[in-house]
């Protein structure tokens, strides 16, 4: 790839003085959809968090590149603002704002100027309609008190109101039950398209089994082990990643 | 849903540091001595007794030492404090007759716009005397009585000496003899038996003499079966040596009614603020008590509800924001001295650049209330490493079958909450805004509209430090 959306390279990175990540290289074209698997505690959800910015992650080697920009310092709103989205696996509570205000406040920032309120509203009605949300959480504090299944969902609605060009969607299945993943699948492909890429972090396959994938990759221990395409999910519902360390 | 948004960017910081020139028709020397007492009362043209109320406080004052507790009052020298500044201002009925730069401090504060939008009636007291007073003619024809308390003192005389420091006696604490011997300005409503009052009342109070005291006190009589929502605001701006407001809020809520009383408290940073206020509910009755305290250098306020009645209740909400070098020393207190009384108090507090807020409260159950039921939570948020925060609750309970609940969190802001609220573009600065602005959503969701944006904007302030 000449030009791709976003490139890590050589990533280290601790936390509290322990590694993590070990060396990780990774290219995500744009338009493109990439599968992140491994065990657990091989560094999918700090690889995410550190795409996002998260302050206790300290990269100590190596660069990330989105849409052509070192962002390896950037902080997380400005990593936002050019387009990056990070769907929580365990999404914050924030009580007393309002999951309409906030968006609608975030949608701003992102955009330099705050959209107009019922344009605002009816975007974010269309959307909760699409994820089969109760119009009544728009008025709801933001995650707050929302069982798990909600505050995926919520999450997603982030996604589809700020519109991202990378999406990386850390476990949005995890915890879901078969309805709701469905629900969220409609979702991720109704805002899938050619000008945008996901990086899907997941544990399962239920997610696949609606989005088409490009390239799955294998991350163990802290760097990517193993890269293809599709069949390699194949691969791991047979034997794990127990090859690979 | 666009409100939190829009004011913050019409922030105008000079509003509450206004400073006019200090202008008087007559104040008195520093410090307290029988003289300048009984010259505040010569001015007044009080009945005698309301004199000799004057000097037995006085005597109270002396005898009485400093709490033993709380904050250090020890910078704050009641000798060099001017107890009486007579604003060079007779009592007015129309905005229109008060001098330019009074009238434009109270515009700032855009007291005469709330006056006219939503308010039933409008005390403002500058320094030591009410200013202006008005009341809306469809609340007086109701038999709604709101005047200030001198004027009060002469037409209600017996029904002021019947209640006046009945609630708060002199010798309840140091500040409150000092208020008895010194008090000037105020309100005074009636509200009589079955109305309610739709919309609400209001008075400010606002100190701009330098190093002057302000004492005014609020006695609110709130008759059978009645409804009303007071309003009170307070500010002053900033000067390099110490004020001293030390007003007292008396409030009797008879059987049946409701009390709703409200308060944003914005002091400038060389304020100590002691106030005193109290309710004394009776059977059936509720008082609702709502206060934002900010601002001042030391402020000591625990507003107490005595529950005389059957199922009186009491309900708190507050929140108190604490700067760099200031002390919010704040909570509440309930008596229930009755079978069946229920108490909720509430209380956020926000500590920032080495600022200290301690919530400190008292529920007492006598032997009286079996039954009674009361909730104590109280949420602190830290913003720095070097603010306090400290909770100090007290639980009496001299009787058993009684419900008790207690909460206490104390927490620093949340570091993943912050990144949370930044992955999705917004600023580091607005992200803490919104989180402060959320946790005290609670409470600025029960003030009227206006009052919220207000508190809101005031949060904001706080939050950048830009007020003196």
């Amino acid at each position: 790839m000449a030009n791709p959306l976003l490139r890590i390279e050589n990533l280290q990175v601790e936390i509290d003085g322990k590694r993590i990540l070990n060396g990780l290289d990774l290219e995500v074209g744009l338009g493109e959809v990439h599968v992140l698997m491994g065990p657990n505690g091989a560094g999918k959800s700090t690889l995410a968090n550190v795409l996002m910015g998260h302050p206790s992650y300290e990269v100590v080697g190596g660069r990330i590149e989105f849409r052509g920009e070192d962002v390896t310092e950037m902080a997380p709103h400005e990593r936002a603002r050019l387009g990056l989205f990070l769907s929580f696996q365990y999404p914050q509570e924030i009580p007393g704002i309002t999951l309409a205000d906030f968006l609608r406040t975030a949608k701003g920032s992102g955009e330099g100027e705050q959209p107009g309120l019922l344009e605002f509203h009816k975007l974010l009605q269309e959307k909760m309609s699409v994820l089969e949300m109760d119009a009544k959480y728009a008025e709801r504090y933001l995650n707050h008190g929302f069982s798990g299944g909600e505050k995926k969902k919520s999450e997603i609605l982030q996604m589809l109101i700020l519109n991202p060009i990378l999406a990386v969607l850390d476990e949005t299945d995890s915890g879901l039950d078969i309805d709701a993943v469905q629900v969220v699948a409609k979702g991720v492909k109704g805002f899938h398209n050619p000008e945008n890429s996901l990086l899907i972090i997941t544990h399962h396959q239920s997610l696949l089994e609606h989005i088409a994938a490009d390239c799955v990759h294998f991350l163990v221990e802290g760097r990517i082990v193993e890269s293809g395409g599709k069949e390699l999910l194949a691969h791991v519902e047979e034997s794990g990643f127990a090859a690979y360390r | 849903m666009t409100r939190k948004k829009t004011y913050v960017a019409d922030i105008d910081r000079t509003i509450y540091d206004q400073r006019n020139p200090f202008s008087f028709s007559f104040k008195t020397d520093k410090g307290l001595t029988e003289e300048i007492v009984r010259e505040i009362s010569r001015q007044k043209s009080e009945p005698a007794w309301m004199l000799e109320f004057r000097l037995k406080s006085l005597e109270v004052y002396h005898e009485l030492d400093l709490p033993p507790w709380g904050p250090d009052l020890t910078e704050l020298d009641v000798e060099n404090i001017v107890t009486y500044v007579k604003p060079n201002v007779e009592r007015k009925l129309s905005w229109d007759d008060i001098p330019t730069d009074i009238k434009q401090t109270f515009d700032l504060l855009g007291i005469p716009k709330a006056e006219h939008e939503f308010l039933a009636g409008v005390g403002a007291q500058y320094d030591s005397e009410v200013v202006y007073h008005s009341i809306r003619d469809s609340v007086a024809a109701q038999g709604v009585v709101y005047l200030d308390m001198e004027t009060a003192l002469h037409e209600y005389e017996d029904l002021v000496r019947e209640h006046f420091m009945r609630l708060v006696p002199p010798s309840d604490h140091k500040f409150a003899a000092l208020h008895g011997a010194v008090w000037s300005g105020g309100s005074f409503v009636y509200v009589p038996a079955g109305v309610h009052v739709e919309i609400p009342l209001q008075s400010y109070f606002r100190s701009n003499a330098p190093g002057a005291g302000q004492f005014e006190h609020t006695l609110i009589i709130a008759e059978p079966g009645s409804y009303l929502h007071f309003i009170e605001g307070c500010s002053a701006p900033r000067y390099s040596v110490n004020n001293l407001h030390a007003g007292c809020v008396e409030l009797f809520v008879r059987e049946g009614s409701t009390l709703r009383y409200s308060t944003i408290e914005n002091w400038s940073r060389n304020m100590f603020n002691l106030n005193t206020k109290r309710a004394l509910v009776d059977k059936d009755g509720a008082i609702e008590w709502i206060s934002g305290s900010f601002g001042s250098k030391v402020s000591m306020l625990y507003p107490m509800s005595i529950l005389r009645g059957e199922r009186a209740r009491a309900e708190f909400i507050g929140v108190s924001f604490a700067g760099a070098g200031q002390t919010l020393d704040t909570g509440a207190k309930v008596v229930h001295a009755a079978p069946y009384t229920t108490s909720n108090i509430n209380s956020k507090s926000i500590s920032k650049g080495g600022g200290k807020a301690i919530y400190r409260g008292l529920v007492k159950i006598t032997e009286r209330a079996k039954h009674a039921k009361s909730t104590v939570d109280c949420e602190s948020l830290i913003l720095d490493n070097d603010s306090v925060s400290d909770t100090i609750p007290i639980i009496q309970v001299d009787t058993d079958e009684v419900d008790l609940g207690h909460e206490a969190k104390i927490g620093r802001i949340s570091e993943e909450a912050i990144y949370y609220l930044m992955s999705r573009g917004i600023d580091e600065e607005e992200a803490k805004a919104m989180i402060v602005r959320g946790f005290v959503e609670p409470i600025s969701k029960e003030l009227p509209l206006e009052y919220a944006v207000e508190m809101n904007r005031l949060v904001q302030l706080e939050l950048e430090g830009t007020i003196g």
